[in-house]
């Protein structure tokens, strides 16, 4: 198995350097079916997470948590009250973890990282133009070293789909090594976009172009399209991680992102994680939620566990 | 690690009587002259209930029953009312599904979740189907007016107690006929509550009989010269035996029995989605399937591959309390078929297959069996020949999509297959060239009413389900 990992992962490095060659490639790997692919998304979703197993998955789930925000009226106090957030989620229960990242725009950076220093949160800073991607490489890479430069250890990149979406893979494949190269020590999170690719053969053939490039993580959305991260979307996603590590020896992360609202949905994904790729991706380091109003959920069924009774939504702190 | 808690479904919602008596012409009622047996929990051995078993008195008692019902109420009745009653029917067996899901379980073994979001939402299926029939006969191309047959005597096998009760019991109804039916010794209390739904739907008295007990009753049942019609799904060996009773008689006669199929994977299949289809096909309902898809049959170019995943996702199958909602093996359903199981999995280490199993911790009472797979087997072996009728898989390998299509056909089974390429073209070749009553195209397991259902060869005659389900019922 070493020697055969070796070899593959010599031979995968050679990739990049030809179109041809990355066509061949990602043409070449096994199809999605799509009826199969999402009736076993929607088996997961019927496992039964009760008790002891829920107050776990709570738990990790909102150490998993990219608290986002990504809107043009994000001022300096909105984010800092988020970050304040991240830290802290429940003020009234210092057990509470505290979540994985806080995530924002290039501009917001540098209030976050004020509030952030000195904690184990993560910053994330979208980058490249997000959400469209629609700008000059030189552009994209700018945008990306002001982020990493104002404090951010991580970056949401988007990757170009409309040069996927033509089949130009070595473009796509050249701006994502490129952003890599701008992030520095930061790791790179890439934004397929999936609910713009369309097809599972399309999500599965992203992941790897994305993964080849060096990804540090996938991620499936940007928020800003009608349709976001789903479980078949998210499943596939994984299987891609888990053959890419086989085939390399090298681990990535995923990251659905976007209408992950509720518990329920979040411990689903944790399902699918712990049954697709196992244990080594049940970490916040390898699996994260971008999400928003997720949080709360969390919070209120974590009191509701703690406490037995459910708290109303006045005693969860918006921000 | 994420460890599952138990979130065992509640028995609460089942109410289950010590004993129960046989419905006869509307009403429970005790044997005449029969004794009774005991149906057990097969993942605890614990007695469930006892069990009227019913004599040779008992079943005459029945068939009249049925034969008044025929001539006086259910026959002249136009088919609006007969669908009125088979509506009714259906939405009770939607409002109690939780009920009878847990009795299925408790009784048959199989896991919650598939008794819960298959056997049930199957069952009022075939009852809203069928009951749509009623008064579209005439429709159904069977000539301007078809008559229906009379009584029908059904026996039906352990393995999807209700639902193969609704296969039989929905299309006879709707075709005017009055039945009789048997539910197989070690999983007869479905049937009996089900009987009880046919009191709650003031379905006249004989139209539906349930005849409690073991072969005896069933042959009796068979024999009895009142019967117009039999229908029979259980094994090749006990459906010949009817075969020959039923010759030169009036009968008619439709058989389900069982099968080997050939779950044939190409290496251009999707591998994720066709690892998911095999382990559907062998170990849903801890394989006792009659159209289980036992032979792996995969492309020699992928089968490391391809087996590697399969192992992978094996390893993620959890076997235990069959009420438990995250359960995906149960328990087999008897010592009997326990021994079987294990006989011809001894065949298959014996004749020099190699077996594996993940690892798999099995409870100490109950009949249990590890999910199981034998690669290195060949067409010559007996694992790739017999019906195991468990969670044993036996992998066998081809070149080229006519070998694989010998090699499916190799068999006196032909009751299903399964196809796995993204080739559409060649599914359409291969799915011309299988012996097989069922097809199936990047999925296994697939049932639906609407869909005729039965075999080739040794796998049976007739068809259940859909509009030829009907022409078993009427006579044409």
């Amino acid at each position: 198995m070493t020697a055969t990992a070796t070899s593959a992962r010599s031979d995968l490095s050679e990739l990049g350097r030809s179109e041809t060659a990355l066509r061949t490639f990602l043409h070449g790997l096994p199809g999605v079916d799509q009826v199969g692919a999402e009736q076993r998304a929607a088996q997961l979703g019927t496992r039964s997470i009760k008790t002891t197993a829920k107050a776990q998955a709570i738990d990790l789930a909102i150490r998993m948590v990219d608290l986002t925000t990504l809107e043009g009226a994000d001022t300096p106090g909105k984010v800092r009250a988020l970050a304040a957030k991240a830290l802290r989620p429940d003020p009234a229960d210092l057990s509470c973890p505290h979540v994985g990242a806080v995530c924002v725009y290039p501009a917001m950076v540098p209030y976050v990282a004020e509030v952030l220093r000195g904690s184990k949160v993560h910053l994330a800073s979208v980058a490249t133009a997000f959400p469209s991607g629609q700008a000059p490489l030189e552009v994209k890479l700018a945008d990306t070293r002001a982020a990493v430069e104002a404090g951010a250890d991580e970056i949401d990149m988007v990757i170009n789909r409309g040069a996927f979406l033509a089949g130009r893979y070595q473009e796509v494949y050249d701006e994502i090594v490129a952003t890599k190269a701008a992030c520095g020590d930061a790791h790179l999170k890439v934004i397929l976009e999936t609910g713009e690719l369309a097809t599972y053969d399309n999500v599965r053939r992203a992941s790897w172009l994305a993964m080849l490039a060096g990804g540090d993580f996938i991620k499936t959305s940007t928020g800003k399209v009608p349709v976001a991260a789903t479980p078949p979307v998210t499943l596939v996603m994984l299987e891609a991680v888990r053959d890419f590590r086989a085939a390399t020896g090298r681990q990535v992360g995923v990251k659905p992102a976007g209408g992950i609202r509720t518990t329920k949905d979040a411990i689903k994904y944790l399902v699918m994680v712990n049954e697709t790729v196992g244990p080594d991706w049940l970490d916040p380091d390898w699996f994260r939620f971008g999400a928003s109003s997720l949080l709360n959920d969390l919070l209120m069924q974590r009191t509701k566990l703690t406490t037995g009774v459910y708290a109303g939504p006045d005693y969860f702190t918006l921000d | 690690m994420f460890e599952y808690a138990p979130a065992p479904e509640s028995r609460s919602v089942v109410d289950l009587k010590p004993t129960y008596g046989l419905f006869i012409d509307g009403k429970f009622v005790d044997p005449s002259d029969g004794g009774s047996f005991k149906s057990v929990n097969p993942a605890t051995e614990e007695v469930l209930a006892e069990i009227a078993e019913a004599g040779s008195g008992d079943v005459d008692r029945a068939v009249r029953a049925a034969r008044r019902a025929y001539e006086k109420v259910w026959g002249p009745m136009p088919g609006r009312d007969r669908a009125k009653y088979l509506y009714r029917i259906a939405r009770i067996i939607q409002e109690r599904s939780r009920e009878l899901a847990v009795l299925e379980s408790l009784d048959n073994g199989k896991p919650i979740k598939e008794s819960r979001d298959v056997d049930l939402p199957l069952v009022a299926a075939h009852f809203f189907y069928y009951a749509g029939w009623a008064d579209k006969l005439p429709y159904a191309g069977f000539g301007p007016n078809p008559a229906p047959v009379g009584v029908a005597a059904q026996v039906i096998p352990w393995n999807f107690p209700l639902l193969m009760l609704a296969w039989k019991i929905a299309p006879a109804l709707a075709g005017g006929n009055t039945v009789v039916l048997k539910p197989a010794e070690t999983t007869p209390l479905t049937a009996l509550l089900f009987a009880e739904i046919c009191q709650q739907a003031d379905l006249p008295p004989g139209v539906v009989n349930i005849v409690t007990g073991a072969g005896e009753t069933g042959r009796t049942l068979v024999e009895h010269p009142g019967v117009d019609k039999v229908a029979f799904t259980g094994s090749t060996e006990v459906g010949r035996a009817i075969a020959r009773s039923v010759a030169g008689t009036r009968k008619k006669l439709t058989l389900e029995l069982g099968g080997k199929a050939a779950n044939i994977v190409f290496d251009d299949a999707p591998v994720d989605q066709a690892v998911e289809g095999i382990v559907n096909g062998i170990f849903f309902n801890q394989g006792h399937v009659c159209c289980a898809g036992s032979r792996l049959l995969v492309q020699e170019s992928v089968a490391d591959r391809v087996l590697e995943a399969l192992k992978r996702r094996m390893a993620q199958l959890r076997l235990g309390d069959p009420l438990d909602k995250n359960t995906d093996i149960g328990a087999i359903n008897s010592a009997a078929q326990l021994a079987r199981i294990k006989e011809l999995s001894d065949a298959g280490s014996a004749e020099g297959a190699e077996r594996w199993s993940p690892p798999c911790e099995l409870p100490d009472r109950g009949f249990w069996f590890a999910p199981t797979i034998f690669t290195g087997v060949t067409q010559a072996h007996r694992i790739a020949r017999e019906e195991i009728f468990g969670p044993v898989l036996s992998v066998l390998t081809f070149r080229t999509p006519a070998e694989a299509v010998e090699k499916a056909n190799n068999t006196p089974y032909g009751l299903s297959a399964g196809i796995w390429t993204d080739k559409g073209s060649r599914i359409l070749w291969m799915a011309d060239r299988l012996r097989a009553g069922v097809v199936w195209a990047n999925t296994f397991n697939k049932f639906d009413p609407t869909s005729p259902f039965g075999g080739y060869k040794e796998s049976g005659y007739g068809r259940e389900g859909g509009r030829h389900g009907l022409e078993a019922y009427l006579n044409v």
